[in-house]
């Protein structure tokens, strides 16, 4: 038996595409829940010292404890409580709030880099606190950190294959259904290999420009 | 217009101002001069609400900065009660600080609009008068990168007056400019100053400009006024020996 057989891999290439749509809807959702939830948590961290205790505590305990273990808690433990979703929503919502509470330090360093000053003379002009967050401190504060936003959906993009551990037939899923059927693991797992690279490193590559642009500017 | 009782402002156990009073009436052109450290930047920033006093009180127009009536008692005064009393009192500041994020026209109708209520209409052309007044009738879409640190000052004493404020407070506002831009600004303010009835507070180390445009200066030293005279009897006749040795170290290096 060949190492390599061009036509079985030809033959599961399918199935492998079909996975990598999973993986970057799970990709895609998980990140817009991280970019949202993290601007939120960011923005509340700023506020009266209770809340900012409390969104501390969250943000630690949750980057404390491993992915997996965030994953496995919500599919498993939201069903006690009489909420059952499907694994790739469970998936999505894992990602989203574990990868929140990393963007929401990324967000918490470009709101700290807006000078003193923008505060000052925004409250001078008596511009209502919401304003002053929308209309003076993000718009200088979001596009700086836009690169660090872009680390980490290309990050979560590759641990997005945790999530077969819920039953999430992503790529990775995908590689493990072929295998389990035909024994032959070289291709399948070469090929998702490829895709990955495919996809992340043309990634990076547009974060490192986008990080360049903003450094000249 | 102004009037500070009592006042005291401390950081941790640094005393920046104690036991300080006293009064400006409406329409009065102030200049707070003195040595660096010496608490005239914290008078302003109390004023602009940017800092809270430890004890005394502050009040414009009347109007107590940080306590309000409530049914016949003083109670501390809220975020409303505060945005209020701000609302009368504009800021420019040494760093200009205009928001990089917005244009010129941005930055002019931004509080117009937001907290006046104004239309954008109505904010554009009150903006465009008041750059014309400032001489930059042309920069309405440029970017406050774009401009020099003098028209961006220029720019930001617009935006203040955009607010029409019945008190306005200078921080230095001509400090970080290139000396060549200062005499710009200075005239500005000057004319602004013989045009409006705004009560002017401003900080200064432009001895000259303090001269002709206050009608009254304060000399401060160590959180405490030392001298309150008319320019023409405290540049040429001060009291005190402390003022003495300022006026000589700053007019006449």
């Amino acid at each position: 038996m060949n190492v390599w057989d061009w036509n079985f891999a030809g033959q599961i290439i399918p199935a492998l595409l079909n996975g990598l749509r999973i993986t970057l809807v799970a990709t895609v959702l998980g990140s817009l829940i991280a970019f949202v939830l993290g601007l939120v948590l960011a923005i509340l961290g700023r506020g009266p010292r209770p809340v900012r205790i409390v969104v501390r505590a969250v943000v630690e305990f949750v980057r404390s404890t491993p992915l997996l273990v965030q994953v496995y808690f919500l599919f498993f433990v939201l069903p006690t409580f009489g909420v059952v979703l499907p694994a790739l929503t469970v998936g999505v919502l894992a990602l989203g709030l574990h990868y929140a509470t990393y963007t929401s330090e990324v967000y918490r360093a470009g709101i700290d880099a807006v000078p003193r000053g923008q505060w000052e003379a925004a409250t001078a002009l008596s511009l209502p606190r919401s304003r002053v967050w929308t209309g003076v401190v993000l718009p200088q504060a979001v596009p700086r950190v836009l690169p660090a936003l872009g680390n980490y959906v290309i990050s979560m993009f590759k641990e997005t294959p945790l999530l077969i551990g819920i039953g999430v037939l992503d790529i990775v899923g995908q590689v493990r259904e072929v295998g389990g059927q035909s024994f032959r693991y070289v291709e399948a797992y070469t090929i998702a290999g490829l895709l990955f690279l495919l996809l992340s490193y043309p990634a990076s590559l547009a974060v490192r420009r986008l990080e360049r642009r903003r450094a000249v500017r | 217009m102004i009037e500070f009782d009592g006042v005291e402002k401390r950081f941790g156990d640094h005393v920046v101002l104690s036991e300080l009073s006293f009064a400006v009436a409406p329409g009065e052109h102030v200049c707070l001069i003195g040595p660096s450290g010496s608490g005239k930047t914290t008078i302003l920033r109390l004023l602009m609400t940017l800092e809270k006093v430890d004890a005394g009180t502050i009040t414009v127009g009347g109007t107590s900065l940080s306590h309000m009536d409530k049914g016949g008692t003083l109670v501390p005064a809220d975020d409303k009660h505060v945005r209020e009393v701000r609302k009368r009192i504009g800021m420019v500041f040494q760093q200009f600080n205009l928001f990089p994020n917005m244009t010129v026209r941005g930055n002019l109708i931004e509080a117009p609009t937001r907290v006046l209520g104004l239309s954008k209409e109505e904010a554009t052309a009150r903006a465009q008068e008041l750059l014309d007044l400032v001489g930059l009738g042309d920069r309405m879409d440029s970017h406050p990168t774009q401009l020099s640190g003098g028209q961006q000052q220029r720019v930001a004493i617009a935006r203040a007056l955009a607010m029409r404020p019945d008190v306005l407070l200078l921080d230095e506002v001509t400090s970080a400019l290139d000396p060549e831009l200062v005499a710009g600004v200075l005239t500005l303010l000057r004319d602004l100053g013989a045009s409006t009835d705004i009560t002017f507070l401003c900080v200064t180390h432009e001895m000259g400009f303090a001269r002709d445009f206050s009608d009254r200066v304060m000399m401060f030293d160590g959180g405490r006024v030392i001298e309150d005279a008319a320019p023409e009897k405290l540049f040429t006749a001060p009291e005190h020996e402390r003022t003495r040795a300022f006026l000589h170290a700053v007019v006449d290096r």
